[in-house]
């Protein structure tokens, strides 16, 4: 950031040196090292979640989630269900502008909803598919009608598809519109070179400028985490999101650094293939629930917690974390139990089974492979290792052409996110081929009703019947962690991973 | 006349004895021979020489520093860097020398025939090997590399395979040469079906810088493996490889610096090795100087 | 001189069109469903048809083939489905970077390499010539992403001498520029290094034996003199033309260079779009290099051509 006694150090030893590295970055200026390069920066098209820390900056969204996950007011300051849950009107925020100077209201936000519904090619359409029609009440109010109740809307609108764009900007620009996105977030858009570097400047007519106390935010993709950490301590970025795990015992004794963790909404976890086809049937995991059991049984989650994420982790065997309020408290994470393992796999008849586990080649599942393979091999499995580039992976994933697979997901704010594409009958992401009607009806109930605790009891009932048919062995949740100088303060730690700009500031 | 066709008989013994000598006179290149013999003596012998399994993991030993038990270290599973790198001495010795052997196998025969055909055969052999060479050598061993699937295997296929146009060009260039010396003119006169001219006249000629390129590029094979590690295709864990470890060991630099330096330092020294090694055989084998 | 120069450019057409096919065939035949893979994490079924549709991945694969040479012949290079950019855009973009990074390099090379092959060449046999050898050959022995994490290892974390990495544009800040590309450069530039020497070496020792080089000595020429003035000039051409013809190793080098410093140039977006299976910008940016690096090719046999009175007739 500014000169530090640091530089003078520097200074003294080479005056020349010290004009490389000490180039002051002027006056508030942040810089951020992502861990990718995000992809197209139009709401409607982009698909990262690294494009949705830039986002953070960028463009607001109609709702906001808390630490809690709770769901908070952004660009709209109500809102409220139909006695018949069908349909949602929203109260729009006066004197809020978009960074073109239009104002935002109610036809605004019409004209956004139907964007993300109708564009070719759009990403928020499976989010918003309940959302049959949106009429504009009032200029400051709005109604979406849905074709049934869909308790997920509300975090939906939390994240892209409740982020508003210049409607002027958007129909001049049409699909070049991602090339210069005009949003309403705390900060507007600079300028973008991919695979360098994105730079936004404060948007001056914020409508919550109080709480921005940035001049401008330079993001700086660094893919490879050791040059990512590098840049930190050498004082080239101010922040990093997602740090290494072994990277922490060595920069907790930096003074200079901070590090903040919040355990991520998402999970990582072993997919088994379980349906009706060749790959299912030929391996021992995919045709006995018991053997799938037994797997389970011979796995220590603090054991990989500990050796995969240095104990960066949190232990999980449902598809949100234990200190998630949907958490299923009657299906409590099983200890590891060799003998049992054993046992059961005598009673399947199979003593000594043998599958291939699917290995995309990052690093983090393939350290997941090897100790798995280490530890089920004292319960007798026999653990093939197959490693597989990470896109072709994908590819004979939704071919159901695998036996066993390591998979994480990035995770989504509703529980729903996290579970019906994955154990819904026929769903896009459901890997495992895993079908059961009782399971479809229970995924029902639970976007359908409202009442949380309603929600929770479905989710209850899901967990006791899945949890036993183990399409998805969850093994744990990871946390989030963000390094940066100690001259920052007020990051708020929220378990989306984001980095919010409101009240982030220089001493 | 007679002295004549005895200077451009096929040298084939005594030359490469006087090759043999000159080649024994520079040190550098004996440096390198020595070396190289010593880590295939390493591969060969290493399920007797390593101390431990290199796959076998230990939780409580996980990325130790040198020690008299592990001299060398533990990696991030807590495996022996020490056991790793030597039986990784195979993956690394095969890379580079299968790699070379799919490049010479596809290669001189190819190159054999642009150059003797000629015309039209030549034509398009020449285009194509162009092609394959206006390519970037490592976006061609990685897309390969993609196509086939992330293992040691198709490492050194891709990389062999993206090698190829070199010893193409190189066999063509020489089989033209050759092709037009009186020895070879007197065969076919005599007789001789093409074929035999091709495998008895001209090949053994063309081999002398062919071993050249081949030790050379055997060092760039065993450096492309670790680069297409890098980028997580080649050999995969748990089977060692420099490059794989390397790989890994990238994201522990600053914690457990041993799980890098020893992979690294094997292969530069084994990378810099074959190229004294390559040199010295092509000042040894520079005919200006028979 | 004409017919050499016409038969030389009829080449070029086959030789692209090959290579266009060649890269073609790479992308596309890689395994897995690139519709799937740029849909994003969802797999929206709607994304996944629509991507399908705009790649034309339900035709077959010559065809395909011949809508994207059409656009190619216009001018059009198709789109990065990931960024949604045209890919003369990207291309533009990145190209002053990689030139520049490659001119550095090769500006590295020479600095090292020349040096290294004629001390090799003039002291042929001693310890000199060893030495130097081994002070070339070196870069070529360390895997280069290995070089360039060690470096910011030193000269970042611990010396903070340098930026660890990304890229400065030269216009916005010069010094800030070639602080964050001299070592990348030096990186790449180490393992061309060695190949200029062994050039130049050869080329000098070829020279040093010449009766013209034995003339200049008997006329009672310093040595220095001699190598310096005599030699190195007319052992320089073969080594010039040389510079050209290693942009493809540069470009290859550049590749894991550019990752681990995150410089914004070619090799970094093709490895990018490999693997993400962005099939147009690899297909678009290979045979731009390819006709580059023909086109250098092709200019480094016309200048051997004229320097070299021998082939003329």
């Amino acid at each position: 950031m500014t000169p530090t006694p640091r530089c003078a150090l520097i200074a003294a030893a080479s005056a020349f040196a010290a004009m490389l590295a000490c180039a002051p970055a002027g006056a508030q200026t942040l810089r951020i090292g992502l861990a990718e390069d995000p992809d197209v920066l139009d709401p409607t098209l982009a698909r990262t979640f690294v494009g949705r820390v830039v986002f953070a900056a960028l463009c607001d969204k109609l709702f906001d989630i808390d630490e809690k996950l709770t769901i908070v007011p952004q660009l709209a300051t109500a809102w409220e269900w139909s006695s018949d849950s069908k349909a949602l009107t929203i109260k729009v925020r006066p004197g809020v502008t978009f960074h073109d100077g239009e104002k935002l209201d109610a036809a605004a936000v019409k004209f956004n909803i139907e964007r993300h519904k109708t564009t070719a090619g759009s990403q928020r359409r499976g989010e918003l598919a309940p959302v049959t029609s949106v009429d504009v009440v009032d200029p400051m109010t709005v109604r979406l009608n849905l074709s049934a109740p869909f308790a997920p809307l509300l975090a939906a609108l939390a994240d892209r598809s409740g982020m508003m764009v210049s409607p002027k900007a958007a129909q001049a620009a049409g699909d070049k519109f991602g090339a210069k996105p005009v949003c309403s977030g705390p900060f507007q858009f600079v300028e973008r070179v991919a695979q360098d570097r994105i730079v936004v400047e404060r948007y001056p007519n914020y409508w919550n400028k109080g709480d921005i106390h940035l001049d401008k935010i330079v993001y700086l993709p660094i893919v490879d985490s050791t040059v990512r950490l590098a840049n930190l301590k050498s004082g080239q970025l101010d922040f990093i999101e997602r740090m290494s795990p072994s990277d922490v015992p060595g920069l907790k004794s930096d003074s200079r650094f901070k590090i903040s963790k919040i355990t991520e909404i998402g999970y990582q976890g072993i997919t088994i293939n379980v349906g009706n086809n060749d790959y299912a049937k030929k391996s021992p995991l995919g045709t006995d629930p018991r053997v799938r059991e037994a797997f389970e049984l011979a796995l220590d989650r603090d054991g990989i917690v500990q050796v995969v994420m240095e104990g960066q982790a949190t232990p999980g065997n449902q598809w949100v974390a234990p200190t998630n309020p949907y958490y299923a408290k009657n299906m409590p994470i099983p200890k590891r139990d060799v003998a049992k393992a054993k046992e059961l796999l005598k009673q399947a008849g199979v003593t000594n089974p043998s599958f291939t586990l699917m290995t995309p080649t990052t690093s983090d599942a393939q350290k997941i492979a090897q100790v798995v393979q280490s530890m089920v091999k004292e319960a007798g499995f026999d653990v093939k290792i197959q490693a597989t580039e990470f896109s072709t992976s994908l590819d004979l994933a939704d071919k159901q052409q695998y036996e066993v697979y390591v998979l994480a997901w990035s995770g989504r704010a509703d529980p729903d996110g996290n579970l019906f594409s994955f154990i819904g009958c026929k769903q896009p992401l459901n890997n495992a081929a895993y079908c059961k009607q009782e399971v479809d009806d229970l995924l029902v109930r639970s976007r359908t009703a409202r009442d949380p605790a309603e929600r929770k009891k479905a989710y209850e009932q899901i967990a006791a019947i899945t949890l036993k048919d183990r399409p998805i062995v969850y093994l744990y949740h990871r946390d989030w962690l963000w390094a940066y100088t100690n001259k920052l303060s007020g990051l708020r730690t929220v378990p989306d991973g984001l980095v919010r700009l409101q009240g982030l500031k220089f001493n | 006349m007679a002295t004549l066709a005895f200077d451009v008989l096929p040298r084939e013994t005594s030359p490469g004895q006087r090759a043999l000598s000159r080649l024994l006179r520079r040190p550098s290149a004996m440096v390198g021979l020595v070396v190289v013999a010593a880590f295939v003596g390493l591969a060969l012998a290493a399920p007797l020489i390593a101390p431990y399994d290199p796959v076998a993991t230990s939780w409580s030993a996980i990325r130790k520093a040198p020690s008299a038990a592990h001299l060398f270290g533990t990696d991030e599973l807590g495996r022996d860097v020490l056991s790793r790198v030597i039986f990784g001495a195979r993956a690394s010795l095969l890379a580079g020398v299968v790699s070379v052997l799919i490049s010479l196998s596809l290669g001189i025969p190819v190159g054999l025939l642009a150059g003797y055909v000629g015309r039209w055969t030549d034509g398009v052999i020449s285009r194509v090997t162009d092609a394959m060479l206006a390519t970037p050598f490592l976006i061609l061993a990685i897309a390969l590399a993609a196509f086939l699937g992330p293992s040691l295997t198709n490492a050194m296929i891709a990389i062999g395979i993206s090698a190829t146009p070199v010893f193409i060009r190189l066999t063509r260039a020489q089989v033209l040469a050759v092709k037009v010396e009186d020895y070879v003119e007197a065969a076919r006169a005599v007789g001789n079906p093409h074929w035999r001219i091709a495998l008895r006249h001209i090949l053994p000629n063309v081999v002398p810088p062919l071993i050249v390129q081949a030790t050379l590029a055997i060092a760039a094979a065993v450096i492309a493996e670790a680069s297409l590690s890098f980028l997580g295709l080649g050999q995969q864990p748990p089977a060692p490889s420099w490059g794989s470890m390397l790989n890994t060991a990238k994201n522990y630099v600053e914690q457990a610096p041993w799980m890098a330096i020893w992979p690294g330092l094997s292969i530069f020294v084994l990378v810099l090795s074959f190229n004294l090694l390559g040199d010295g055989l092509r000042d040894a084998l520079d005919p200006r100087q028979a | 001189m004409s017919t050499f120069l016409t038969r030389r450019l009829a080449t070029i057409v086959p030789t692209l069109l090959f290579v266009s096919m060649l890269v073609f065939g790479l992308q596309q035949l890689l395994p897995g469903d690139a519709a799937l893979v740029l849909a994003g994490e969802d797999h929206d079924p709607s994304v996944v048809a629509h991507l399908r549709a705009k790649m034309h991945l339900d035709e077959a694969l010559p065809v395909r083939y011949v809508y994207w040479l059409g656009g190619v012949l216009r001018g059009d290079l198709g789109e990065s489905m990931r960024m949604q950019k045209p890919v003369t855009a990207l291309i533009a973009e990145k190209l002053p970077v990689t030139i520049q990074l490659a001119a550095m390099a090769i500006v590295i090379a020479l600095a090292i390499g020349i040096p290294a092959g004629i001390v090799s060449a003039v002291y042929k046999g001693t310890a000199w010539d060893y030495a130097a050898n081994a002070v070339a050959l070196w870069g070529l022995s360390t895997p280069n992403f290995w070089l360039g994490i060690m470096l910011i290892l030193l000269f970042s974390v611990s010396l903070g001498w340098l930026p660890a990495s990304g890229y400065v544009s030269p216009f916005e800040d010069l010094r800030a520029n070639l602080a964050s590309m001299i070592m990348p450069a030096f990186v790449l530039g180490n393992a061309i290094a060695a190949v200029l020497m062994r050039h130049t070496r050869s080329a000098m020792l070829q020279v040093l034996s010449s009766d013209y080089v034995r003339t200049a000595r008997a006329k009672g020429l310093d040595e220095r003199v001699v190598v310096l003035h005599h030699a190195l000039r007319n052992a320089l051409v073969p080594i010039i033309t040389l510079g050209a013809l290693e942009f493809g190793t540069l470009l290859s080098g550049a590749v894991l260079t550019e990752q681990v410093f995150t410089i914004p140039g070619f090799g970094k977006l093709i490895v990018d779009a490999v693997f993400n299976r962005d099939y147009a910008v690899v297909q678009g940016v290979v045979l731009f290099t390819a006709t580059v690096y023909i086109t250098l090719n092709l200019l480094a046999d016309v200048a051997y051509f004229l320097v070299n009175p021998r082939m003329r007739s």
